[in-house]
């Protein structure tokens, strides 16, 4: 490591370390992933610009505030399990959230150096530990079974951090997951390209080494319910982490044609069903030529990214408002553009239309102006009249957002919901309900991984807590 | 896995599996459904709980071959293992009245009969009303004749079993005898549509259980939204019984027919692949 009389220098000349990215135009053509993230040599490079700060601002922009310069330094010594086991003092899923938390508003949008684009690649270096180290770090200690038992209501990311936790501080664990397999929308959201499934798949095998219990095609509402668990099947307490649930539609007509899809179904066709591989596998999906993504999300990005991975000749994203808006995370807006994705920004949708076969077959949109900002503080876009027009579009993918999940209610039905039906939790992730903890997308709406995990993590603690009381 | 403990031939095209499932037996309800996965491969398929029972810990769904999902479902045998079963969801039909009559037209009498078996056990005074194109669609008669009912009524279009015509024709009699009190239909989208028509001409209550397309069926998707009432639903989550006539029928049969093309394609490929020159 750099050093001036035997003390770490910085090396701060140097800029971000680069990736090994595929080109953008070979990698779109299948689901391989888009870069092959840090070498070891890369790692202590880029561990070398770290400034070890005192006051780090990085920490306070990780909603887990984890001690980036504490495992930064490890790597710089080369001491790649030491850092994974700083990383894993607040954060479960490394090599999850590596890839796909928005660094730029958080960790590394705080870093020091983020003026003039010289931010630690802090994403990188995490995913490179969570990738590489775990042979290297420490197992956590396993405290011995203390009988006492949990269910787990869904297996994303929320509730893979709450087993986790539970199971290592002895905890008998049981996760009731609606699908075949876990992971939520780390396996049927984010396809391949961005978080490849045998990461996911490693954390499930983890859990399950812990003891962890899943329970596959569990509905909890209709197979069973918080009252059986608790009066029959022996549970102890209960954690709710099911989801943002029900996909929002633009309610425009034609919105129900053949061909016009809802982003969360377009897909898990893909990444769940392996539509991409029909007839192979049974299910189908639509290989449009001409596909319009609806939003400005990461949601939309994926969708208009696998369009092209499905062989489709333009893929446009329309966008209300304008590309500076857009909540997606940068690497994806960059990366879609790079593959050929085209952004329409300033526009809404009117109608969609069908060919002679009943298929959707052009939409119809309108210009968009921004106004005064809204109270999110994002400018709030007007029609712009007389503006109307029309692009083809054989497959419409709507990526607006979601509505809460119907099942808490079913599941357990003395937990209280807020207005718009998303469970009300404490920052502990307790309910209305003693026995029953919540977290996740379904306290919180759509939002992000790490702060599902993150909560799954404190409502563990919190459960513990009032278990041993 | 799933294991088959029985599989019953109804006849050439209709098939019903029992299938060890303790847990779900002991929660299941008329009109609610599974989601199927055969195998790996495979997609998932709804089907309605046909029959269930608790204390022996299986459940059994009825199914008409019609494309290659239910092509391959009907080579499986018992003993076999069904990858993935996944129950029961959706709502419990719930019907009003003490007199009801259940229609049910081609595959949707699979649907049909469990509903029309249930309603004879919470003691209603029961009527069927079948349909088929022909004589050979018709399916589950001889089931349908053994339960205790009130009237069975066949109808078929080219009238080669029973009268000739449709299942309107009958309810329509019903409803000017004042006979029933509510009405359950399942069936193709026309089907429907027009006992809607006819039961709303009357005033009788009717719900339709829709079959749209599934992929998750527990409200994440969005495949299987239906307009009833100019308002979006999930049909299995909020279905997939509906007020039969709020429901906007053109939009449902147009989604239904969303994968014709692939669906075809699939059967072309199992064939090819199941075919004797392959093995
Ligand atoms: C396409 C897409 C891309 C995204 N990209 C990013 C990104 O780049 N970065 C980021 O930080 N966030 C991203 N997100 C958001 C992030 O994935 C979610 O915020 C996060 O997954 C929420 O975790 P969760 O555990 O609360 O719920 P989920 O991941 O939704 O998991 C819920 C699980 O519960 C199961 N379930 C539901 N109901 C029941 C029931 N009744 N019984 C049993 N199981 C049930 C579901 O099947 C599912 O497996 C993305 C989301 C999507 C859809
Ligand atoms: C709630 C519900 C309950 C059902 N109950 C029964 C039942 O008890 N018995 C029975 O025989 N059938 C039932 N069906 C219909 C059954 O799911 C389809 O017949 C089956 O999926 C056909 O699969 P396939 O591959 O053999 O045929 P394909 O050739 O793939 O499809 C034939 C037609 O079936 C429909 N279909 C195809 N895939 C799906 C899907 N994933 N979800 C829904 N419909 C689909 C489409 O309209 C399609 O045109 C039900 C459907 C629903 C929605
Ligand atoms: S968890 Fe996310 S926000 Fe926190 S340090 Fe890692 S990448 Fe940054
Ligand atoms: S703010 Fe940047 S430079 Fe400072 S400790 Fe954090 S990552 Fe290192
Ligand atoms: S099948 Fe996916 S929402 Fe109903
Ligand atoms: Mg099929």
């Amino acid at each position: 490591m750099p050093q001036v009389n035997g003390k770490y220098k910085p090396n701060m000349k140097a800029p971000r370390t680069p990736y090994v990215e595929e080109l953008p135009e070979e990698r779109a053509q299948d689901f391989r992933p888009v870069d092959r993230g840090y070498s070891m040599a890369d790692a202590v490079a880029e561990a070398n610009r770290c400034l070890d700060c005192k006051n780090p601002k990085c920490v306070q922009g990780c909603p887990v505030n984890i001690n980036i310069p504490g495992f930064i330094e490890k790597i710089r010594e080369g001491n790649f399990g030491g850092g994974l086991d700083i990383i894993r003092e607040a954060s479960l899923l490394p090599s999850v959230c590596g890839r796909v938390c928005p660094q730029e508003n958080q960790c590394e949008g705080n870093c020091v150096l983020n003026n003039k684009d010289r931010a630690i690649a802090i994403g990188q270096l995490e995913r490179f530990l969570g990738d590489n180290a775990t042979e290297l770090a420490h197992d956590p200690e396993i405290k011995p079974s203390n009988g006492k038992k949990v269910a787990v209501v869904g297996s994303g990311p929320s509730g893979i951090a709450c087993a986790g936790e539970l199971a290592r501080n002895g905890y008998e664990v049981t996760v009731f997951e609606a699908f075949f397999t876990g992971g939520g929308v780390l396996t049927y959201g984010i396809p391949e390209f961005r978080l490849p499934k045998k990461i996911v798949k490693r954390e499930i095998d983890g859990l399950e080494k812990l003891g962890v219990k899943f329970e596959y095609n569990s509905v909890v509402g209709r197979i069973t319910d918080a009252k059986e668990l608790f009066e029959e099947q022996g549970f102890d307490a209960m954690y709710l982490a099911v989801g943002a649930g029900l996909p929002k539609f633009l309610n425009v007509p034609g919105e129900n044609l053949p061909g016009v899809f809802c982003a969360n179904e377009y897909l898990t066709r893909v990444n769940l069903m392996k539509a991409e591989k029909f007839p192979e596998f049974d299910t189908p999906t639509k290989h449009g030529k001409n596909v319009v993504v609806f939003g400005g999300g990461n949601v939309a990005m994926d969708a208009a990214r696998t369009a092209l991975r499905l062989g489709a000749d333009t893929v446009t994203l329309a966008y209300r408002r304008t590309e500076e808006e857009m909540p997606a995370r940068k690497a994806e807006l960059h990366h879609a553009k790079q593959e050929g994705v085209q952004i329409l920004p300033l526009v809404s949708p009117l109608e969609f239309e069908a060919d002679e076969n009943g298929f959707v077959s052009k939409v119809k949109l309108e210009r968009m102006e921004l106004g005064e900002p809204d109270e999110s503080g994002r400018r709030r876009p007007h029609p712009v009249e007389g503006s109307e027009f029309e692009i083809p579009c054989d497959v419409a993918v709507t990526a607006i957002g979601t509505n809460a999940n119907p099942f808490p209610k079913l599941a357990a039905e003395d937990v209280a919901l807020n207005k718009w039906g998303y469970i009300e939790a404490d920052e502990n992730g307790r309910t209305s309900d003693p026995r029953i903890w919540a977290g996740g997308d379904i306290v919180t709406g759509a939002a992000t991984v790490i702060l599902a995990m993150g909560a799954g993590k404190k409502a563990a603690h919190s459960m513990m807590e009032a278990l041993e009381a | 896995m799933y294991k088959i403990l029985k599989k019953t031939q109804f006849s050439e095209k209709v098939f019903e599996f029992r299938v060890e499932a303790p847990q779900m037996a002991k929660k299941a309800h008329a009109g609610q459904f599974l989601m199927v996965r055969a195998n790996e491969q495979g997609e998932r398929v709804p089907f309605t709980l046909a029959g269930w029972n608790a204390e022996e810990g299986w459940i059994e769904f009825i199914f008409m071959v019609i494309g290659k999902t239910t092509e391959m479902l009907s080579t499986y045998n018992e003993g076999d293992e069904l990858q993935d079963v996944t129950g029961p969801l959706g709502n419990p039909t719930e019907l009003e009245g003490d007199r009801v009559v259940v229609l049910g037209g081609g595959v949707g009498l699979a649907i049909a009969y469990p509903v029309a078996r249930t309603f004879c056990e919470q003691g209603k005074k029961v009527s069927v009303i079948m349909g088929a194109r022909t004589k050979d669609l018709l399916i589950l008669t001889d089931q349908f004749k053994a339960l205790p009912l009130e009237g069975l009524y066949i109808t078929t279009d080219d009238g080669s079993e029973g009268e000739k015509g449709v299942v309107t024709a009958p309810l329509e009699r019903l409803c000017q005898e004042k006979a029933v009190d509510a009405a359950f239909c399942v069936g193709p989208v026309p089907m429907m549509k027009f006992s809607a028509l006819t039961a709303e001409k009357y005033g009788l209550p009717i719900v339709a259980s829709l079959n749209p397309i599934m992929v998750d069926g527990t409200g994440m998707c969005g495949c299987c939204r239906v307009e009833v009432g100019g308002k979006t639903k999930f049909a299995c989550v909020d279905g997939p019984d509906f007020d039969a006539t709020q429901v906007d029928w053109n939009d449902l049969r147009a989604r239904q027919g969303s994968y014709r093309t692939e669906e075809g394609q699939a059967m072309e490929a199992y064939k090819e692949e199941s075919c004797a020159c392959h093995r």
